[in-house]
């Protein structure tokens, strides 16, 4: 039960991190993250059944940060589109020597 | 008038004396600390003013105008406070000693007695306290010390009184007078040391007190530059002594006390270390004390004021080497080479220097290599181990030397004035535009002869018994150990007392007689100086005159030139440093023999004092005769000496010597160590590190795109590695 909670939980993230890696769309690479975040959940979910109650805890700290974070990047994200009138990263590297 | 007053004061001493040595008390110090802190005082108040004085200059400066201090005869604040503070806590200094001196006449003192403050640093073994020394030698050199600076900084008040620097000068000098009470009150070598170098530099920025004239600044340089390879030897010195070398483990402090009372047993006599660090100490002496090889300094040293020559250069200063030889004489005694040494090198240099002054021109330059020469006659009285005849002269010596200079001072004030007033540009202390001043500066003509009859040793002037003492104790240890070079050294030391006496009579000559060669629109503007400056040159002509009586051998007070016993104070100096030097003189004798009462080729003391004063008397009397017969010229029209007497007019070629061997080859050394090793390769090393660094920051800067896809990408790839080298 455990390895396929488990292999489930690699193949989300690893999705997550494809689409990251990949994606050019900041709303969608948004997206990608909380998919790696909650394949990070099933793991902790999973691990809790064997090894007790702090897992459960653990992803509901997880789930606190990532809605604050999905609030504040949201709201980047739109000033950004306001600006610039896109949402796609290439266009955005100011950030630089 | 003044002479039965002056017997019996004499006879008083003589008496407080004499009941000391059944009394018996314990010495109480009078507020030694204050002794030092007041001219410190002076030149805090001397320094604020002249802050205040150049904020002032400095304010009209920059509104486009040169400040004149003086303007409308009115004399500010900031320059005319100076006048009491600067000569009143030298004063005040000096009475608190003169009580000092008195408790100390009437005390039993064996002792050292040791004034403790504070502990001025303390790791691990090593401790220095902030300690004054009082006992019988530093007493002597507090007196020395206080009264002539007293008599020189009222001088300065005539002398410098149109300076536009005048609070700076007296702050300067306060300063300098701290840190000469520093050097002989300090309880330690390094609070001697201290005071050593703390003299050292306040010489420096007095002889560049006009420190706008390139050369006169470049004089100040030479000497600060000089003096720092003497005090390297005193460093190395102290060292040893705390430290130690091979067998001998060192003393483990530097205080006078422990060292000198350790000395005898921890130490081999005539060994190695002693040796060395008697040596050391002495290359400290010859520095600062002008002395072969490290005199060549002092001349230049002329470029200060006059008083500062007559203080610094001439009456305190310059005798720490004697004073240090003097406090050192334990080491001295226990090195037998090393005590030869330093009266080898006196009297060398005593005999080289009073040639140098046959044939110079500039009146202070005659006085500077005099000076020298006189030190040099100081070294060999410590040397020879006769350390009261040492500092006898070295007392004699401040006196008259500082008068000599101090009426120089006076002939340079008017003859300045003189050529000022006629805008002349003469060079005011050329002797050969001067001549037949007499007329004009009595009162400096009369007491520089005294000053000057004092010097040349004649009987009974101060010089006359100082210096005899010291030939006679040179001689007396012909008969010893090493009594060959004792015999030369004596020898020397007779013909340099000699060419004393024809310098000297050479300056006043052309100074003061024959035909006046200022011209005569000048001669009308020459005139005595106001009473501030003649009133000190009186004070320390009273003192050449009688300033030798305290210290009279037996041999000579008992004979017709003491007036069968009438001179008061016999051997008085002698018995008052016996504390001081009697554990020195007692080691000397043990090992190379004591004085022998009889010269080198036979006679006693008094038929040598009789020939040496006759024949001094001789010399002065030819000699003012040929100068007087000279035809001189003024500096003008003087022709370029020529032969010998150029030799001697270019002092030997030494400064050219020094400047070929050491000065250039240092200049091309430093050269290469700026252009080649430290432009070349320090610098090229430092910029190649940067510029590497650079290449480095350029290249790493490639990876920051600013686009978060790359960063991202980077990022998973370092998580790959890492988990790969966690799992492998």
């Amino acid at each position: 039960m455990l390895t396929e909670a488990l292999v489930l939980s690699a193949f989300l993230f690893a999705v997550g991190t494809f689409g990251f890696l990949v994606r050019r769309n900041a709303i969608i690479m948004f997206l990608c993250i909380e998919l790696q975040l909650n394949a990070v959940n099933l793991s902790f979910v999973a691990f809790s059944r064997y090894l007790g109650i702090e897992g459960q805890l653990y992803v509901f700290f997880v789930m606190t940060v990532a809605a604050a974070e999905a609030a504040v990047g949201l709201a980047i994200i739109i000033s950004i589109f306001r600006h610039f009138e896109t949402v796609n990263v290439n266009n955005f590297n100011l950030l630089k020597w | 008038m003044t002479l039965p007053l002056v017997y019996s004061a004499l006879q008083e001493g003589h008496e407080i004396l004499a009941a000391h040595e059944v009394a018996g008390e314990a010495f109480e110090p009078f507020l030694p600390g204050l002794v030092i802190l007041l001219p410190l005082l002076g030149f805090i108040l001397n320094g604020a003013l002249a802050l205040a004085a150049s904020r002032r200059s400095a304010d009209a400066l920059r509104g486009g105008a040169e400040l004149d201090f003086f303007e409308g005869g009115k004399r500010p604040w900031t320059h005319s406070l100076p006048t009491w503070i600067g000569p009143g806590v030298i004063g005040l200094a000096f009475l608190i000693v003169l009580v000092n001196f008195t408790r100390m006449l009437g005390a039993d003192l064996h002792e050292p007695v040791i004034r403790h403050y504070w502990t001025w640093m303390s790791t691990g073994a090593f401790q220095v306290d902030a300690a004054l020394q009082l006992d019988q030698l530093s007493m002597v050199m507090m007196l020395v010390v206080t009264g002539v600076s007293f008599i020189i900084h009222v001088f300065s008040v005539g002398y410098m009184g149109e300076d536009q620097g005048y609070p700076r000068y007296f702050s300067y000098l306060n300063l300098f007078v701290f840190f000469m009470l520093t050097l002989v009150m300090g309880a330690s070598f390094l609070l001697m040391f201290v005071g050593w170098e703390g003299v050292g530099f306040c010489s420096y920025i007095l002889i560049g007190y006009w420190f706008t004239d390139k050369a006169k600044a470049d004089s100040g340089k030479k000497a600060f530059i000089v003096n720092r390879i003497g005090d390297l030897g005193f460093l190395v010195a102290m060292l040893l002594l705390f430290a130690g070398f091979g067998a001998f483990a060192g003393f483990g402090t530097l205080n006078f006390v422990g060292v000198f009372a350790a000395a005898p047993d921890a130490l081999v006599y005539g060994g190695g270390v002693v040796t060395a660090i008697t040596l050391l100490l002495l290359l400290g002496a010859t520095g600062k004390s002008a002395q072969i090889p490290l005199y060549v300094w002092l001349p230049d040293a002329m470029a200060g004021p006059t008083p500062v020559s007559a203080l610094i250069h001439a009456a305190t200063m310059v005798t720490a080497g004697v004073y240090m030889v003097a406090r050192t004489s334990v080491l001295f005694a226990l090195a037998p080479v090393g005590g030869l040494t330093v009266a080898l090198i006196g009297a060398t240099t005593a005999l080289f220097a009073a040639t140098i002054g046959l044939a110079q021109n500039d009146i202070k330059k005659v006085l500077a290599y005099s000076t020298i020469s006189q030190l040099g006659f100081m070294f060999i009285g410590v040397g020879v181990g006769a350390y009261a005849a040492g500092i006898f002269h070295l007392m004699t010596h401040a006196v008259f030397k500082g008068l000599l200079f101090l009426g120089a001072g006076a002939v340079i004030h008017s003859m300045h004035h003189a050529l000022h007033h006629t805008h002349n540009d003469a060079d005011p202390q050329d002797m050969r535009n001067m001549g037949g001043l007499r007329k004009f500066l009595p009162i400096t003509w009369i007491t520089m002869w005294l000053a000057t009859l004092a010097i040349a040793g004649i009987w009974p002037f101060a010089g006359f018994f100082s210096k005899d003492e010291i030939i006679w104790m040179a001689g007396a240890r012909a008969g010893g150990v090493s009594g060959g070079w004792y015999t030369l050294i004596w020898i020397m030391a007779l013909a340099a007392a000699m060419i004393t006496a024809v310098y000297m009579t050479r300056l006043m000559i052309m100074t003061f007689h024959g035909k006046n060669r200022t011209g005569q629109e000048e001669a009308r503007h020459l005139h005595e100086s106001p009473w501030v400056m003649t009133v000190p040159l009186m004070v320390l002509a009273f003192f050449s005159i009688f300033g030798g009586w305290i210290n009279v051998p037996h041999a000579i007070s008992d004979s017709f030139l003491g007036g069968f016993g009438l001179l008061p104070m016999t051997e008085w100096l002698h018995e008052w440093l016996h504390p001081i030097a009697g554990v020195a003189t007692e080691i000397q004798a043990a090992n190379a023999g004591a004085f022998v009462d009889r010269a080198p080729f036979g006679g006693g003391e008094l038929l040598w004092a009789v020939l040496s004063t006759g024949a001094a008397l001789i010399v002065v009397l030819v000699s003012a005769r040929v100068v007087g017969g000279f035809k001189i010229l003024p500096a003008g029209e003087s022709p370029e000496p020529v032969g010998f007497k150029k030799v001697l007019f270019m002092k030997y070629y030494v400064d050219e010597f020094y400047d070929r061997i050491i000065v250039q080859p240092l200049i091309r050394a430093s050269r290469f160590s700026w252009k080649v090793i430290d432009a070349g390769i320090v610098d090229g090393v430092a910029n190649g590190l940067g510029n590497l660094a650079r290449a480095l920051g350029w290249f790493g800067s490639l990876f920051q795109t600013g686009s978060v896809n790359t960063y991202a990408l980077f990022l998973a790839i370092g998580v790959l590695v890492i988990l790969g080298v966690v799992a492998f």
